[in-house]
């Protein structure tokens, strides 16, 4: 009788305990999401009622003339995250690969593996002033070309990092499959590793772009700003991100208004990109 | 021993794992359009002999060959660095432990190894992957279902997919590493069965735990334990009068 009354007590602590953890993680997660919801909340409120057509069309005016748009930071934003995309895309999967099939029993290649982990959280402002002192500085002046190639540092280890964790899940019964019909290394890797994992890989890439489409700090020093439209890749070139600091901290009510609407098109163009390519990646499943 | 040809020929073959010494001195000759089986307890050396045949130990650091696998007719040493290890591979093929089949549709897994060959041609393709399918009695199951993923298939399925890309380039010599120990006793059978059918067109390696199935489909049983070839003979023979008590043990079941 006695065993059963500590065995109710027991129970009735487990129980205790277990609400106690459920309510804690619950809590923990509201914490977070309260935050995000929040910030989206008050992006939308601010920004909605000042989105127009001419926001897209027109390119900035003198302040105090109505009619002024963002087209140049549409546009200039566009060119300088895909020419990043461009560039880090093909050099962060390369990474992944090499360090995943080619270094897998290599020391050294372990090290740089290593290293590149922590560039994943490297401060982005230290790749925008390296790449002033590489590439602004020699050249004598802020170009788009620069801010792409910061970007693409930025990406690069988020990638490489992706792919190289996507490909050691292939097993290695598949790759030996391969060599055992007389591939070579090259063979196997691109028609069974990657192929088995391009799923993955596609997923690495879209979290790489995700980093860097919302990127201010590299390109205050690289492509810098421009109050008007450029498609020049060699001249400095306005992004969404630079234009939003600018405005921000700038005096004008109107400028505010309009960082508050390319706040709005940058969050949710981001959020858009995400989704829909999620669920392009998400679809190749069912197709094999 | 008889007449049968010899198809190889392992002549003072050891194999080091690094440091470790995991083969010693084999001796063993593989005959011509026969079945060979390796037996022996787990760790005795067999996976790692039959992986010398066709050089799968070149695939990771630190291994090392001595002495001579010879492959007639041209009587090529195999383990020789000199030879390119894709041109074995090519002639000698491999079916797994567990099924291993690509990511791909039931087709492309077949044409895999004869595209690897350099051909290209559709009509030759197509021949030629019905040929292995039916050759590895799966074509019934799959021919209206070729551009398929290979894993909705099922877990014997899926092995017999394997023996069909194996068999798909046709090598000379088909390598078995314990390819029943994943399956159910009707796909072990069917395999076996197949394994049976195949040996009129090609020389047959295959290591196995399984004693009763050494019994049932091998021509000749080799021995092994703790790295070395104890004993190898016609499979009658190591199965009712082997010469080696150490044989007799492990064949009655009192270790193992």
């Amino acid at each position: 009788m006695g065993n059963e009354r500590h065995l109710r007590r027991v129970i009735l602590r487990r129980k205790f305990v277990n609400i106690l953890m459920l309510t804690l993680s619950t809590l923990t997660a509201m914490y977070g999401l309260v935050w995000l919801f929040w910030i989206l909340g008050d992006i939308l409120l601010n920004g909605f009622k000042f989105i127009s057509l001419q926001l897209f069309l027109n390119d900035p005016t003198p302040p105090g003339i109505e009619g002024g748009g963002l087209r140049h930071a549409f546009v200039g934003h566009f060119i300088i995250t895909s020419l990043g995309a461009l560039i880090g895309v093909p050099i962060g999967i390369g990474t992944g690969i090499f360090f995943a099939e080619y270094g897998r029993h290599s020391r050294i290649v372990k090290g740089f593996r290593n290293v590149t982990d922590v560039l994943v959280s490297f401060p982005s402002i230290v790749v925008g002033t390296f790449v002033y002192a590489l590439m602004v500085k020699p050249l004598g002046h802020f170009s788009a070309v620069s801010g792409s190639v910061s970007l693409a540092l930025l990406m690069i280890p988020v990638i490489a990092i992706t792919t190289d964790e996507i490909l050691k899940l292939v097993p290695n019964s598949l790759r030996e499959a391969g060599y055992a019909l007389g591939a070579h290394r090259w063979q196997v890797i691109k028609d069974i590793s990657i192929s088995a994992a391009k799923r993955g890989i596609l997923t690495g890439v879209i979290l790489g772009i995700a980093r860097i489409s919302g990127e201010t700090a590299p390109l205050l020093f690289t492509s810098f700003n421009n109050n008007f439209f450029s498609t020049d890749i060699t001249k400095p070139m306005a992004s969404l991100t630079v234009t939003i600091f600018q405005y921000a901290m700038g005096p004008y009510e109107e400028w505010h208004r309009q960082a508050w609407a390319a706040s709005l098109i940058l969050t949710f163009g981001t959020l858009f990109f995400f989704i829909t390519a999620k669920a392009v990646v998400h679809g190749m499943r069912r197709s094999g | 021993m008889n007449s049968t040809p010899l198809k190889i020929e392992v002549k003072n073959l050891n194999f080091y794992y690094g440091d470790v010494h995991a083969l010693k001195d084999i001796n063993l000759s593989v005959y011509e359009k026969r079945v060979t089986a390796i037996i022996g307890p787990s760790g005795c050396g067999k996976t790692t002999l039959l992986r010398c045949f066709n050089r799968m130990h070149d695939l990771y650091p630190g291994n090392r060959y001595e002495g001579e696998i010879i492959l007639h007719p041209e009587e090529v040493n195999i383990v020789s660095k000199e030879v390119d290890p894709i041109m074995i591979r090519m002639r000698i093929g491999m079916v797994f432990q567990k099924p291993n089949p690509f990511p791909k549709s039931i087709y492309e897994n077949v044409a895999y190894g004869l595209k690897l060959k350099g051909i290209k041609k559709k009509s030759v393709l197509d021949e030629k992957v019905e040929q292995a399918l039916k050759g590895a009695a799966l074509w019934e199951e799959v021919k209206d279902r070729l551009n398929e993923n290979a894993y909705s298939l099922s877990g014997g399925q899926q092995q017999r997919l394997c023996i069909a890309r194996a068999i798909a380039p046709e090598p000379e010599v088909l390598l078995f590493d314990e390819p029943t120990s994943a399956l159910d006793p009707i796909s072990t059978a069917k395999i076996e069965d197949l394994i049976v059918e195949l040996k009129n067109r090609l020389t047959i390696l295959i290591v196995t735990h399984n004693m009763q199935q050494a019994g049932r489909i091998s021509d000749y049983t080799a021995f092994m334990y703790m790295g070395k070839l104890v004993e190898y003979g016609p499979t009658e023979k190591i199965f009712t009068k082997p010469d080696e008590k150490l044989t007799e043990d492990y064949i009655t079941g009192r270790f193992g």
